[in-house]
């Protein structure tokens, strides 16, 4: 039974996603409850899953009896149930923002699970084209929920972002390709053994792969120079779209590209052509400088948000590429904390959009008692993103530190410190606004009683969609609480690889 | 060069491919346009696989047909794949932009960041 549940991860949400749009002959609002039931089940074999595997290793699965390398391989180890367990997770979270927030046709939730089911595959597949595919749906689904909000602008950003987000997979398709062309396989572990043995590591074809799916990767994780995309379809789509996917989209692509550094192309191949890890490296710490200057700069709140994103996820990269054991553990603790912090964060400019009608930094002046619990709960999670002790995110970045310093490698110590600054900068300012500052939109002026109440963009504010948020916040302190947890599951299952 | 051409003619054609797509997806300012431009740059990638699969003097990869060597199957089955998924995205994109053009009243990538900006 065990075995069998990496492929039932990816089953019941494509089944269950199925389901709303058969209902929608019966029912228009049967979307939500079908979703939940699904997801609850989710959560409950990703639970099981990732409990497994912190007690006895590795869970593997050959797709349709064809045994590895000649079949697909579902392979889940620490770090991949870490990340299916946070994906059921963050996304029944959504769930119950979304019941109030919308939208509520039906064709939105089966879009939701096939979203579940994308994300889950890419986490749990041993195979780099199987990978591809999974990117692809996850992919379609993410254009498709952006595109459902009501504004036309939703339409334009979910085109921008279809574009750009086919070339990404393209290339990494035809890294797929060259990689296929150098070794004749497609299975993870298959090709860490060959790509050594076949074909030198610094042969020009396996740079040319490494560049490519590298490259293709980065542009789904939004790293700078690849991120344009990515404010504008944050920003545009609907909240809880939003909130669900800059939690889990961008952090399942960056979970993509730690299986492909370390079990195809493994640590020994970074050791052995430093330029690929130094491009790397660089890129993040690009991104980490200029996605922190485009959010200061930015004026609407979820803009910066969605720079923030940028800046954050080269710290991520930056840990991975390090790789050091105790980076890739900061890097895996960064990159979970992350996506609760975010999609909280999300979630709460939703909130008090809808409760005051602020989306600027100027207009959030004084919110900090028009809506406490969801101005706190704000404060608690940019606090948590800055790296304020205890939270989960100066567990990460204080491990992603440590690892750059034993790995003496100081001009990254100096960007990764002064990213903290960075990352300030932008938070305290919201912050201060919010609790310190005169009111610049007031409570009869800021959502006007004759708005048109539309299906989707309803002004009502759910318990739920409270609790979500408070839910977030407290999981951004107590998370640090499961770090030691995951540092030993890590410890079992991935850095064995990074050793060899 | 000649000889390089003669051989590996099919790979410039891949490489033609890919180039004349990736430019008709950032020139062109018509959105159809860009993804016809995806489109071929997608080509591209699928005639790149389909030439990996390829061996001389190959046999198609069916038991009872003679006998090996055979080609490489597998490519073949990659790209199968792969075209259906073009298609979805292609279908995807489409109807993006039917959305945008009902509510903009233009596929001018210029005149309608002003709208979008406005």
């Amino acid at each position: 039974m065990i075995e069998q549940i990496p492929v039932l991860l990816v089953v019941l949400p494509i089944v269950g996603g199925a389901v709303p749009l058969v209902a929608s002959l019966v029912s228009d609002r049967a979307g939500w409850p079908i979703a939940t039931l699904t997801l609850i089940g989710q959560v409950g074999l990703a639970g099981l899953l990732a409990w497994t595997v912190g007690t006895s290793g590795t869970v593997s699965y050959a797709v349709g009896g064809f045994a590895a390398p000649y079949g697909i391989e579902l392979v889940v180890d620490g770090l991949s149930g870490a990340v299916a367990l946070l994906v059921a997770v963050v996304s029944l979270g959504v769930l119950a923002y979304a019941r109030e927030a919308g939208p509520h046709s039906n064709s939105f939730y089966g879009l939701y699970l096939l979203l579940v089911a994308g994300l889950t595959g890419m986490t749990v597949t041993g195979d780099v084209f199987n990978l591809y595919v999974f990117l692809e749906i996850t992919g379609l689904a993410a254009y498709g929920l952006v595109a459902s909000g009501r504004d036309a602008s939703a339409a334009v950003a979910a085109l921008k972002y279809l574009i750009i987000g086919t070339v990404g997979a393209s290339l990494y398709l035809l890294g797929v390709g060259y990689l296929l062309a150098a070794t004749g396989t497609l299975n993870m572990a298959d090709l860490a053994t060959k790509l050594g043995e076949m074909a030198a590591y610094d042969s020009t074809l396996v740079l040319t792969a490494f560049g490519l799916m590298v490259g293709g990767l980065t542009v789904k994780v939004a790293l700078f120079p690849l991120h344009t995309w990515q404010p504008d379809a944050y920003a545009n789509a609907p909240d809880s779209v939003s909130a669900f996917i800059s939690a889990l989209v961008s952090t399942v692509s960056a979970y993509a590209l730690a299986r492909l550094l370390f079990s195809v192309f493994t640590a020994e191949f970074l050791t052995a052509v430093p330029v690929a890890r130094w491009a790397l490296v660089g890129l993040a710490c690009v991104s980490i400088v200029a996605g922190s200057a485009l959010a200061v700069s930015q004026n609407s709140v979820q803009r910066m948000l969605a720079y923030s994103s940028v800046s954050q996820f080269g710290l991520v990269i930056a840990g991975f590429a390090i790789a050091t054991p105790m980076a890739v553990v900061g890097a895996t603790v960064h990159l979970l904390g992350h996506a609760v912090m975010k999609g909280g964060l999300f979630a709460a400019t939703g909130i008090i959009e809808r409760e005051t009608g602020a989306t600027t930094i100027s207009g959030y002046a004084g919110m900090g008692s028009r809506v406490p619990l969801t101005a706190f709960s704000f404060s608690v999670l940019s606090l948590a993103m800055v790296g304020v002790p205890p939270a989960v995110g100066f567990v990460g970045k204080w491990y992603i530190v440590l690892g750059a310093v034993n790995a003496e490698i100081w001009p990254v110590v100096a960007v990764l410190l002064a990213s903290t600054l960075l990352t300030l900068a932008y938070f305290a300012r919201l912050v201060e606004r919010l609790y310190f500052a005169e009111a610049t939109i007031h409570a009869e002026e800021g959502v006007p009683e004759d708005a048109p109440v539309t299906d989707g963009s309803g002004q009502a504010v759910s318990f739920g969609m409270v609790a979500v948020v408070v839910l977030a916040a407290v999981l951004a302190v107590a998370l640090t609480a499961a770090v030691p947890a995951l540092e030993q599951v890590l410890e079992d299952t991935l850095l064995p690889i990074l050793n060899q | 060069m000649l000889e390089l051409l003669d051989s590996h003619y099919n790979y410039f054609a891949v490489m033609l491919l890919l180039g004349i797509g990736l430019y008709m997806l950032i020139e062109s300012r018509n959105l159809v346009k860009k993804v016809i431009g995806m489109n071929i740059f997608q080509t591209g990638i699928f005639l790149f696989f389909i030439t990996l699969a390829f061996r001389a003097g190959g046999n198609p990869p069916i038991i009872e047909e003679g006998g090996g060597p055979y080609v490489s199957p597998l490519p073949h089955v990659l790209i199968l794949t792969a075209i259906v998924v073009g298609v979805s995205l292609t279908a995807v994109a489409l109807a993006l932009i039917i959305r945008i053009y009902t509510e903009y009243g233009t596929l001018d990538e210029d005149k309608l960041k002003q709208l979008y900006y406005d």
